[in-house]
């Protein structure tokens, strides 16, 4: 018994997973077949959605779609990239619908990397009066997802005149304490040393910062970037509140806006290429930069 | 934690909080002060005069049949939901984590859900599910099966749930996997040293090991179904049939926006930021527990 584990364990030891060391005694063909029907079934909707982005309207409504491509790829992505006019529905143009989604990503990605990144610093690297004070406050918005103070939210965005604008679209969803324990955690791994020499050297903590900090910072602030692109891309319940107008809308809440009440009627071919659409920029960022992304994710979170 | 070494500077460290700050205070804090206070106030009905109330609306949310009844749908579906995921989460991330040939494709082809909105989510099972364009639903209506989740407060329950939990099965596979290849190899050769069997070693060694990302799953979780899962029943159900889908979050966006009920709404909202603290405060208490662990 103990030879022959001994001697699976001498071939296994290289490899890095752990449950490995129970394959030694099964053979990996169900294993696969495991993961393979995950795969499909975890695909099919996106499939499906492709296969409906490429028929008429009429064959969908009447519940004739085959489960292969059709004719009218072409037809369908450029009607709604342009105009999403169909025959039962009135959409708006996805491409405009698309441009909002981008600039809100870009704008909440970016804008909070910028905020968090200086709060940490500040924190970190200074001592002054109310530090932890401040550290705190920043801390306890961590509870607070935005959905669950919507109401109040709203009315402070009404009051300052944020509706409708790609500011109150943005910024409330800026401030959010991940971004800066995040980087908190990482400055105080950066060496004393570090600092000393900077300051022998002469260099003030802004020097210190933009020369050092921010060049050793690169990793995290990619990671955070992906991690924080795809949160921005993937919000609802904010955009449908905040938007009145659907030139302002973003592309997630202005293709369930097409659905309507989810009828047979609807114009499922327009409905299915908005879809592709509206998933194909966060799909693509995460399968392209799926290590930053990991890395972005399990430090965020944990 | 602080640092030895640190700069003296009396004004920059302010300079470089402030527009973090400045976004909590206006965000965050302003709007939760006023949601305290408007839970505490009654407005008349053309919202002329506003008089104090102590907890009456708390009295009255808490005493609302409906809301009692969104209590239940929510415990159902965050139960169903995160036990739903974490389960087939876990059985990918044990599968995957063995050395077999495509591991890494794996990996991708299971992670790339995580990147999709929950109502893009809605609307791609919407499509497979429709009683009458859906390729499963109209299946399931000419096998003899009457599917229609419009009309079927349980269908609609379980399609909820089914598109709940797809996109997060991806990020709890992801943390269990990383959970998994954290264990230090030589105890599971212990184990197997000893004679384990593999079912054996999952539930006495692998299991016990990652119970610090089993828990923080829990509450991530919990805190998923409560509060993200509301674009999923948005696109999808509206809450309905009836009030079977309707979850403590999709109340509080239909009392607050659609029948404006402003004091109720605000005492909704402070019930549901009680419940988010005590939810991290749990899992505080417990990653300060298991530091060991981890």
């Amino acid at each position: 018994m103990i030879t022959k584990s001994a001697r699976n364990l001498s071939v296994h030891l290289t490899r890095q997973g752990v449950l490995h060391l129970i394959a030694q005694n099964t053979r990996n063909l169900p294993v696969h077949v495991i993961l393979i029907v995950a795969v499909i079934i975890f695909a099919f909707p996106v499939y499906l959605a492709f296969i409906g982005s490429t028929w008429d309207a009429g064959t969908i409504g009447r519940g004739a779609m085959p489960l292969t491509p059709g004719p009218d790829l072409v037809e369908n992505y450029t009607n709604t990239l342009t105009s999403a006019q169909g025959g039962r529905v009135k959409g708006v143009a996805v491409q405009g619908l698309l441009w909002n989604s981008l600039q809100m990503a870009l704008l909440i990605a970016i804008g909070k990397i910028i905020i968090s990144v200086l709060s940490a610093y500040a924190i970190a690297f200074f001592d002054f009066r109310f530090r932890m004070f401040f550290f705190g406050m920043i801390f306890l918005t961590w509870m607070l997802p935005i959905e669950v103070r919507i109401a109040p939210t709203y009315k402070v965005m009404s009051d300052l005149g944020l509706i409708n604008t790609m500011a109150g679209l943005t910024i409330p969803l800026m401030a959010s304490a991940t971004g800066t324990l995040l980087f908190r955690q990482f400055f105080l791994t950066i060496p004393d040393e570090y600092v000393e020499a900077a300051k022998i050297d002469g260099a003030g903590p802004l020097r210190f910062f933009w020369s050092i900090v921010l060049p050793l910072s690169r990793t995290n602030i990619a990671a955070l970037f992906v991690v924080l692109f795809i949160y921005g891309w993937n919000q609802y319940l904010w955009p449908l509140l905040i938007t009145t107008t659907r030139d302002m809308e973003t592309i997630v809440v202005g293709i369930v806006k097409m659905i309507g009440t989810g009828e047979a009627q609807t114009d499922w071919n327009l409905v299915m290429s908005g879809t592709v659409f509206a998933l194909l920029p966060p799909v693509l960022v995460v399968i392209l930069m799926q290590q930053w992304f990991v890395k972005g994710l399990v430090q965020t979170e944990k | 934690m602080r640092r030895r070494v640190v700069f003296n500077n009396r004004f920059l460290p302010y300079f470089l909080l402030a527009p973090q700050v400045a976004i909590t205070i206006i965000f965050f804090f302003w709007p939760a002060g006023q949601a305290i206070y408007q839970s505490v106030l009654r407005q008349d009905p053309f919202g002329l005069r506003t008089k104090f109330v102590y907890l009456e609306n708390f009295q009255a949310v808490l005493s609302d049949p409906l809301y009692i009844e969104a209590i239940q749908v929510t415990v159902i579906f965050s139960v169903s939901v995160t036990i739903f995921v974490m389960v087939v989460a876990l059985l990918f991330a044990v599968m995957a984590d063995r050395q077999i040939r495509g591991a890494q494709a794996y990996k991708t082809l299971l992670l790339w859900p995580y990147a999709l909105a929950p109502a893009v989510a809605a609307v791609l099972w919407m499509f497979i599910f429709h009683p009458s364009i859906g390729v499963i639903g109209k299946a399931l209506n000419n096998s003899g099966l009457p599917w229609d989740y419009h009309l079927n407060s349980v269908q609609a329950f379980v399609l909820v749930v089914i598109a709940s939990s797809w996109k997060q099965i991806a990020h709890n596979f992801l943390f269990f996997l990383a959970g998994l290849q954290s264990v230090p190899i030589a105890v599971v050769e212990a184990a197997l040293i000893d004679g384990a069997s593999a079912w054996k070693l999952f539930r006495s060694i692998l299991f016990p090991l990652i119970s610090p990302t089993t828990f923080y799953l829990l509450t991530v979780n919990l805190v998923f179904a409560f509060f993200d899962t509301f674009g999923v029943i948005h696109a999808l159900t509206r809450g309905g049939p009836g009030r079977s889908t309707t979850t403590l979050m999709y109340k509080a966006y239909m009392d607050g926006y659609v029948n404006l009920n402003l004091g109720e709404s605000a005492a909704q909202s402070v019930i549901l930021i009680i419940i988010v603290s005590v939810i991290v405060w749990a899992q505080f208490r417990y990653m300060e527990g298991k530091v060991h662990y981890t």
